[in-house]
């Protein structure tokens, strides 16, 4: 019997429905994965069946649980079938937990709502939850507030809190997505170890996630289901457009064209750079330290790392956005220094930088002509308004927008267009060198594909160098001749892209190429390659940052930091190289 | 809101066109028709005040001052309160620390006491009134426009501008202002009703307005004396101050939402 079964569901918003005629079932105990791009209803879904959705939304169908009819029900008889029989876990643990309370008070909050155990009883209920999840010293962590948890174990603690009450159903909606990929790869271990027999419906927008985890998908699109089915025939065969669409946009670490190392001359290199911060209590924290790094000419350098690898600082001070505490930059000869109002026009116009949100890098109150001519009124003020606008368009026609979207502004534009309005802006004045900051990671399939695209054919026609900046490898192998890995500002491994993919020496960067989801139901999940979390760069670790993490550490590790040495072809930084490198 | 504005709007109007509809003028006395009631005999509308002035042209000139006092103090602390808020702001540092502990310290003073020993030192001045008003209320926009424009230079598209080298004078104008009109827009709007409460204040105590020219406040200064033998002189011009400042404050609220509604789209 289904436990839960969604008839003709369908969510209003005013005249508009953004879920529209919607009918699924999950049955006991099964994982079911709902995907789809942003914006597809998914996410109302999962709120219908919570009967979270704000209040001017209207909801119409049935949505049946165990038999009983729950769409439109009351008040009350939600908050029974909540926590108990139905729970969720959200995209961001910080928002989804209330900062004035402690951990443990949240969870047994949950217990004695439900009158599910009392007291001291309750405590213990707790700590045993805390302690199943993996939080590290339950008892302690009982008292701590949200804040003082790491962005995993916060996750953790969510799931405790969906979990402890032992629903027959739990949402998850995007578990994963604010977090690191070596950290998702635990969580999404945890979530399969921890549910028993209940019943998963497991929500996001990658493939990967879903591919070997789920039994049954099913598809969104625009607010409808699509397309629904067994993973593995919907992999094998994909029957909806949306469904290949999906697939064929899913990047993967494991297959496709890998560019081959670029030819070039060094149009740019970077030597010994430091970053250094204060934080409010004037601590210091070293985001960056010692980098040393080239770029050639025609060549796409990604640089790759977790959250607090230092790559937005390393690239934000080359570009003189903030100060570099040591080392320099040499491009074209000249040494680029100071900040950037105090530099030679033309080295601003020659660097270039593509952000990762296109919604905050344009000015609301601009239209898109404005945005885009700017940088040509401050580097060719001579230049006439026809001059402008017809350089103007021509760049748009470059990035794959015509005439019509001249006047528009930034919020009447979807996201994929917006970055591409950013990239022409960053095109216009022709630079030799384009950084891209996370530049796709907030695009949905297709306007990735697109981006990338383009900046691949920009760079074949017109020998333009690149930076890129991402966390993503499947991305990154799609789109680099060259990759370096950082980790808490530290350079761990620089390799042509065919070599970093195939034979990774770092463990570091294997454990991310094994953490990364390949979107394949025949591909096997790896176990999480790597327990804990990236430490604070207050305390880095002593010797090799990394040696916390990694299984192959011994005492050199943690007493002597590891310089960057070459090892047939492939700089790296790590102390037991070459034997990780004759024995995989 | 649209009521609010139209109402507005109407009382405006008629502040400019309504002395002429009366034959009488604002400062001619008529000792013959000493507090006569409101009516349309002899073209007295709004009655007649203990000096036999006309209430219906004095009502209309109150409200004409009145409203020039609060639009131009609110000008004052419009132009004054968003150039300083944006320079602490975008700036930044030790010159942010420095211009907001100036505001600070002006904050801790007195402003009512300071303005009623300057009006008795000075001449009972009408300048005075705009300058100690703006005074008042510039720091509030002040510190509004500092906030807004600290989180405005964080965003990207202020370094995307400073990385194609746009100048810091460009920045501010171009990029920063602009999106700082809806919060100034609807903060003025609030200001205006507070002006004219100051205003009001100031000439119920007999420090504002001198005679014979009349503000809403005089004029409800002057009602409250004949307030037994003759309530109409206190509350025609105190319902109309009342119905004014809940227009603005209506229409300050609504737009507050619009923008809102815009950012959050």
């Amino acid at each position: 019997m289904s436990l839960l079964e969604v008839n003709n569901l369908r969510i209003c918003y005013g005249d508009t429905a953004v879920v529209d005629d919607v009918s699924f079932v999950v049955r006991r105990s099964e994982s079911v994965g709902l995907v789809g791009e942003s914006g597809c209803g998914k996410s109302q879904t999962a709120l219908a069946l919570l009967g979270l959705l704000p209040r001017d939304a209207s909801v119409s169908g049935s949505i049946r649980f165990d038999g009983a009819e729950i769409a439109n029900t009351s008040q009350r008889q939600l908050d029974e079938i909540r926590a108990t029989r139905i729970s969720i876990v959200f995209q961001d643990p910080m928002q989804a937990l209330n900062p004035y309370l402690r951990i443990g008070q949240q969870l047994r909050q949950i217990l004695l709502q439900h009158n599910l155990a009392r007291g001291t009883d309750a405590d213990e209920k707790v700590i045993a939850m805390l302690a199943r999840v993996g939080l590290p010293d339950p008892k302690q962590q009982f008292h701590a507030y949200p804040h003082q948890l790491s962005g995993g174990m916060r996750q953790r603690a969510m799931i405790a809190s969906a979990l402890i009450a032992r629903p027959d159903l739990l949402i998850a909606d995007e578990p994963t997505t604010a977090l690191d990929v070596t950290v998702q790869a635990q969580i999404l271990e945890l979530l399969e170890e921890l549910r028993d027999d209940t019943a998963l419906l497991l929500i996001t927008h990658d493939l990967g996630i879903v591919a070997g985890r789920c039994e049954r998908l099913l598809v969104f699109e625009a607010g409808k289901l699509v397309e629904s089915g067994p993973t593995g025939a919907m992999f094998a065969a994909p029957a909806s457009d949306s469904m290949k669409r999906l697939l064929k946009f899913a990047p993967r670490i494991d297959r496709g064209a890998i560019l081959p190392p670029a030819e070039g001359k060094t149009v740019l290199s970077v030597e010994g750079a430091s970053v250094s911060y204060r934080d409010a209590s004037h601590r210091e924290l070293r985001a960056v330290l010692d980098v040393t790094l080239s770029l050639r000419q025609a060549e796409t350098l990604a640089i790759v790392g977790e959250s607090g690898s230092g790559k937005t600082s390393l690239v934000r001070a080359l570009l003189g956005l903030i100060p570099m505490h040591a080392g320099r930059v040499v491009y074209a000869g000249q040494l680029l220094e100071g900040a950037v109002q105090t530099r030679a026009a033309a080295q601003r116009r020659d660097l270039q930088l593509v952000f990762q949100d296109p919604v905050s890098a344009l000015n609301p109150q601009m239209r898109v002509q404005s945005i885009v001519s700017e940088p040509l009124r401050v580097h060719a003020g001579e230049q006439t308004a026809q001059v402008r606008l017809a350089r103007v368009v021509a760049i748009l026609k470059k990035v794959g927008l015509n005439e019509s979207f001249l006047h528009r502004f930034p919020h009447q534009l979807s996201g994929g267009q917006a970055q591409r309005v950013a990239i022409a802006r960053s095109l216009i004045l022709e630079p030799k060198i384009l950084i891209c900051d996370e530049a796709v990671a907030a695009l949905d399939g297709s306007a990735r594909d697109q981006v990338l695209e383009l900046l691949r054919a920009v760079q074949r026609e017109s020998g333009l160098s690149i930076i890129f900046i991402s966390h993503d490898l499947a991305v990154v192998r799609s789109i680099s001749h060259r990759v370096a890995v950082l980790y808490l500002g530290r350079l761990l491994e620089v390799a042509d892209t065919a070599l970093l993919f195939s034979e990774p020496r770092h463990p570091y960067t294997r454990a991310l190429l094994d953490a990364s989801p390949v979107p394949d139901p025949l591909v096997p999940t790896h176990a999480a390659p790597i327990k804990g979390e990236v430490p604070s760069l207050l305390s880095p670790p002593s010797g090799c940052v990394f040696h916390p993490r990694c299984k192959f550490a011994d005492g050199v590790c943690s007493d002597k930091r590891p310089l960057l040495r070459e090892i047939a072809g492939v700089r790296v930084a790590c102390h037991h190289a070459e034997v990780l490198l004759k024995h995989p | 809101m649209k009521w609010s504005a139209g109402l507005l709007l109407f009382v405006l109007l008629l502040a400019i066109v309504g002395p002429w509809i009366s034959p009488y003028a604002f400062q001619d006395t008529n000792f013959d028709a000493i507090l006569r009631a409101p009516g349309f005999v002899e073209a007295h509308y709004f009655g007649t005040d203990e000096f036999g002035r006309d209430l219906f042209v004095r009502t209309l000139l109150g409200i004409r001052i009145t409203l020039l006092v609060a639009v131009v103090a609110s000008l004052v602390s419009l132009i004054i309160g968003v150039s300083y808020g944006a320079i602490a702001g975008y700036v930044g540092g030790r010159v942010d620390a420095v211009m907001m502990r100036i505001v600070d310290t002006l904050y801790a003073l007195p402003f009512i006491f300071l303005v009623i020993l300057l009006m008795v030192a000075f001449e009972r001045n009408f300048l005075l009134i705009f300058v100690a008003i703006g005074a008042i209320n510039w720091l509030d926009m002040a510190r509004i426009v500092r906030g807004q424009t600290l989180s405005l230079r964080e965003r990207e598209f202020v370094d995307a501008a400073r990385l194609t080298g746009v100048s810091t004078a460009r920045i501010i104008f171009r990029h920063i202002a602009p999106n700082l009109l809806g919060i100034v827009i609807v903060y003025v709007t609030l200001t205006i009703p507070q002006a004219i409460l100051v205003e009001s204040f100031l000439s119920f105590l007999g420090l504002g307005v001198q005679e014979p020219q009349t503000s809403l406040g005089s004029l409800v200064n002057g009602g409250v004396k004949q307030m037994e033998a003759a309530p109409w002189m206190l509350l025609i011009p105190a319902t109309l101050l009342a119905a004014m400042l809940m227009c603005f404050n209506f229409l300050g609220d609504a737009l507050r939402d619009f923008f809102d509604a815009r950012h959050s789209q």
